[in-house]
């Protein structure tokens, strides 16, 4: 069944910033753009499981901080080795200054 | 317990087993406390300083190429090529290591572009070994997991000596292009370079045994060594300083634990070796954080070296301490040395540590 799950506060993460939000044994990564738009995917890169809120957001690309693989994490396309399978992503919306997200 | 199996550094055979049984494979690693938001400095890109450090490689070894063809036959073509040489299969080493973290560049054409020339110029197939660079940098040196291990236990001291001059690591790397021209990925490429990404490897061994070729040929029809002293040769000829840099990195240090400090070497350097070796001397704070580009690796250093070890002063003092390890490695292969934590420093994981009881230097 579908819900919305509030993740984090709007503030909780800087502009061009990822930070990560745990829900239900899963993990998730919450992102702000630097054009201020809030996005949501699995929190752990598809090659090793390793946890994307510690990677570095440049634009729309997330990079994951044990071996450099890259994603757009607008989409969740993964952009080439050594990631080859695609983030899972999440619809968000903003309420009352809080980020939600569809789960 | 003693370590008492026999170390197995095939990627398929009883130590990988093992260390997937016991949870050494994969496993968490321990990282120094940076605050976010100077970490976030530190990772941020920039294309400047690797664009000048790539002009002035390039740049120098273009005019000694040139110096070099203009000397050929007299004894001053000598150290003009020694130094082509060290920037051709030295130089490349290091490109080849950031730019396939793709941290050297902001621009992400820069960083493959750059790739592509030192993994041809170092003979190691792009695809190939970025592949087993991510496996090293998962499992380092765990034995039977990471395919990068230069030293083995008991160590092969012959190889080593031979590698400073290339020798068996180029007759490999002719071996595996030639394999792959073929249309064979063996084995153990196959455990770590996924099915997908196969194809390239293939199709890039066929562009460069072309390209050998094309030079072999120039070579026969000039009746002259000279086309061959400045495509394929040099990754003999200038390996040495790569070999004599890169065995610090991890040798007759700790295998099969999970923290960086144990098994990895910072080493302070002079700077025209860091300039060829693109600062991977502080190579604890490059494997805990592998998103900081190469450049801000001494930031890096000083931000964290109260939790790290204390580096070695010099290459000198590097191999002062690591050679005797080497030798009585020769001798009990479960020998190494420990790493001492200054008392501001978070303490080791022991879980894996503690294990066994190899001997450690005092």
């Amino acid at each position: 069944m579908v819900e919305w799950i509030e993740a984090c506060g709007a503030d909780d993460v800087d502009e061009e910033d990822v930070i990560r939000f745990d829900h239900a044994g899963k993990v998730f990564a919450i992102y702000r753009s630097p054009d201020d738009r809030y996005y949501a995917t699995d929190g752990l890169c598809t090659h090793e499981q390793i946890s994307l809120a510690d990677g570095l957001v440049m634009d729309d690309i997330i990079e994951c901080p044990k071996h450099n693989g890259r994603f757009n994490y607008k989409t969740g396309e993964a952009k080439g080795a050594p990631v080859c399978v695609n983030l899972r992503t999440y619809a968000v919306k903003l309420e009352n200054g809080a980020v939600f997200i569809e789960v | 317990m003693a370590q008492s199996v026999t170390r197995d550094y095939a990627l398929l055979g009883k130590s990988s087993e093992a260390a997937l049984a016991n949870g050494l494979a994969a496993a968490e690693w321990y990282h120094s406390d940076v605050e976010r938001k100077a970490m976030k400095a530190l990772m941020q890109r920039s294309d400047g300083p690797a664009i000048r450090d790539t002009v002035i490689w390039l740049g120098a070894m273009l005019v000694l190429a040139v110096a070099g063809v203009l000397l050929w036959g007299s004894w001053w073509a000598v150290p003009v090529f020694i130094a082509y040489g060290v920037l051709y299969g030295s130089a490349s080493d290091s490109r080849w290591h950031e730019c396939g973290h793709g941290t050297a560049f902001k621009t992400r054409w820069m960083n493959d572009a750059v790739y592509q020339i030192a993994c041809f110029m170092i003979m190691r197939n792009p695809v190939t070994w970025r592949w087993s660079h991510a496996r090293h940098h998962t499992d380092t040196v765990i034995v039977g997991r990471d395919p990068e291990i230069a030293v083995m236990r008991p160590p092969d001291l012959a190889r080593v000596v031979l590698n400073f001059f290339g020798i068996l690591d180029a007759g490999h790397a002719v071996r595996d292009m030639l394999r792959n021209a073929a249309g064979n990925i063996s084995k153990e490429e196959a455990s770590f370079i996924p099915e997908m990404e196969r194809h390239k490897v293939i199709r890039v061994a066929r562009i460069w045994l072309a390209i050998y070729a094309a030079t072999i040929a120039l070579s026969l029809w000039m009746g002259s060594i000279l086309p061959l002293m400045l495509v394929g040769l040099p990754r003999l000829y200038g390996a040495w300083h790569h070999v004599l840099t890169g065995l610090l990195q991890h040798g007759g240090l700790a295998d099969n634990v999970t923290d960086h400090r144990l098994n990895s070497r910072s080493v302070l350097m002079n700077p025209v070796s860091r300039f060829i070796y693109w600062n991977m001397n502080y190579h604890v704070e490059h494997h805990m954080f592998p998103m900081v580009p190469y450049h801000a690796l001494p930031q890096l250093h000083e931000m964290i070296k109260h939790d790290l070890p204390a580096p070695n002063r010099s290459i000198w003092a590097g191999y002062r301490e690591m050679v005797p390890a080497f030798l009585r490695q020769l001798r009990n292969e479960d020998y190494y040395l420990r790493r001492e934590l200054p008392v501001t420093a978070q303490p080791y994981k022991e879980e894996f540590h503690n294990g066994g009881d190899a001997v450690a230097a005092e």
